[in-house]
């Protein structure tokens, strides 16, 4: 099997590794892998073990202003809540964001290889990598490690010359250019509330209430999913933080408590 | 001839529980001396809690083989950088370094699950928590561990703080002081010790200040 190893290469200049220096120590990059005849077997109960974190909300859509792109906070491992405040919304550079579904650790470990890869690209050709361009070096590193129990469900979007750009990559090789997508457990409810919500003319602030909206039904109804709903806006100028709201004090924005007024009131008992 | 299932497993879990918590300008990192395997107790007296640069120190549970040659990784890896950068590692590199050598063996991982606490850039303290194949994030409390169902929860009603995502943002430090910070870790593993089998026999606190580093040791529950 001949994997893409090209993620691993270290960019720090080694000089002199072939002195003794380096004894011991990989020259050439190569992920260990298990002396095993059942691969698979092992992997299986590797992660039952490790139970790397994952279960999530993301969602992204384009639109006549650009791309809005949301995502809730919560990371599990198993049934325990491992964090609240997980970073889902990559800043893969100023232009180009990624959102993280999956494997905590997959998702981050190649998030932060494709940035690194669309910096090279850009001292290399001297203009900034396009979205296709990034979405495609990381479909094509996913897809060497097919089969290998990488779980990432990640979307690209960006602004490039062509206009805003948004794909989606998975572990199983996938890439899909679309212009509305939600990725992970609480996806189904996410997209009840996008897909009736959504218009291509919507204004910059009516796009990401309806992105909020959307990640705190699918937070309300997934328990794999709740904390912080972040928005992110991309315009022809780059990414921006729309929002950050915690989704416990979102739910009483949206459905306020009224106090009701009290029809019988229980009197205090007198002696017992 | 039918398939025989693998009866060897190249892990082992010694149990154990580590908590750091964040100052304004400190860091106290703290773990349990115990170290077992299956219902025995290997020894009293292990400690859990490694210091890879001036300031950042590191505490890991689960399997201590693999923890301890993460250890000599890192040590390595931080000497190589002090020879070619002539200065030390800071935190949050240090933490990235972790994070990376934890992903590289993503398909036979270490069985170690860490706290790195320390100084940051500023002098303000700072927590990363990681799970077992590398995925990290700076908070301003963490636990890892068998016990760390059960301090979590006590150290998220204590000390809960503002989620960095929140905007506008909100500073995730705890605004205890030292002393308190270090009767919390006590109080927390006093608790742990009751209701978890693996936590328990003596409490290593190590603090991390701009005057250095100072460590100190709890008696806990023996049984």
């Amino acid at each position: 099997m001949k994997l893409d190893l090209s993620g691993l290469e270290s960019t720090v200049p080694h000089f002199g590794t072939s002195d003794g220096l380096s004894h011991g120590f990989p020259t050439a990059p190569s992920f260990d892998l298990p002396i095993t005849g059942d691969f698979d077997g092992f992997q299986k109960e590797a992660i039952q073990m490790v139970k790397p974190a994952k279960g999530t909300t993301t969602l992204a859509f384009i639109f006549k202003e650009g791309v809005m792109v949301a995502a809730d906070s919560r990371a599990s491992m198993g049934g325990y809540i491992s964090s609240q405040s997980v970073k889902k919304i990559i800043e893969i550079n100023p232009h180009m964001l990624g959102t993280m579904a999956g494997g905590a650790a997959d998702c981050q470990f190649w998030h932060r290889n494709l940035g690194i890869k669309c910096r090279l690209h850009e001292l290399a050709n001297k203009r900034r990598i396009s979205v296709t361009g990034a979405s495609k070096l990381l479909a094509n590193i996913l897809y060497s490690y097919r089969g290998m129990g990488l779980s990432v469900g990640t979307m690209i979007a960006g602004w490039d010359e062509t206009g805003p750009g948004l794909y989606y990559v998975d572990s199983e090789g996938g890439r899909l250019k679309g212009t509305r997508f939600s990725v992970g457990s609480g996806s189904p409810y996410a997209y009840g509330v996008l897909d009736s919500g959504y218009r291509f003319d919507m204004s910059v602030e009516e796009a990401a209430e309806l992105a909020r909206r959307s990640i705190y039904h699918a937070t309300f109804r997934d328990g794999a999913s709740g904390g912080v709903a972040s928005v992110y806006h991309v315009g022809p100028n780059g990414w921006t933080k729309m929002s950050g709201d915690d989704v416990g004090e979102l739910h009483y924005k949206y459905y306020p408590v009224t106090p009701s007024t009290v029809e019988q009131e229980m009197g205090e008992v007198s002696g017992a | 001839m039918t398939k025989q299932a693998a009866n060897w497993s190249p892990y082992d879990n010694n149990g154990g529980s580590c908590v750091a918590i964040a100052g304004i300008d400190y860091c106290v990192i703290a773990a349990d001396t115990r170290m077992s395997t299956g219902y025995s107790i290997l020894t009293r007296e292990y400690s859990k809690i490694c210091k890879l640069a001036d300031k950042s120190l590191m505490a890991s549970s689960g399997f201590q083989a693999d923890v301890k040659a993460l250890q000599k990784l890192l040590a390595a890896r931080h000497l190589i950088y002090q020879h070619q950068h002539n200065k030390q590692m800071s935190c949050p590199a240090m933490a990235q370094l972790l994070s990376n050598t934890l992903y590289y063996k993503r398909f036979f991982p270490y069985y170690s699950f860490n706290v790195l606490g320390g100084l940051d850039t500023e002098g303000k303290g700072c927590v990363y928590t990681y799970d077992a194949v590398g995925s990290y994030e700076r908070v301003g409390y963490g636990c890892q561990g068998s016990g760390s169902t059960l301090i979590m929860p006590f150290l998220d009603n204590q000390l809960k703080s503002p989620s960095p995502l929140l905007l506008p943002a909100q500073d995730a430090v705890t605004p205890l002081s030292e002393a308190e910070a270090v009767d919390l870790v006590k109080t927390c593993f006093a608790s742990a010790t009751e209701r978890d089998i693996y936590t328990g026999d003596k409490l290593e606190i190590v603090v991390l200040n701009a005057d250095g580093i100072r460590r100190e040791y709890m008696e806990l529950r023996r049984d």
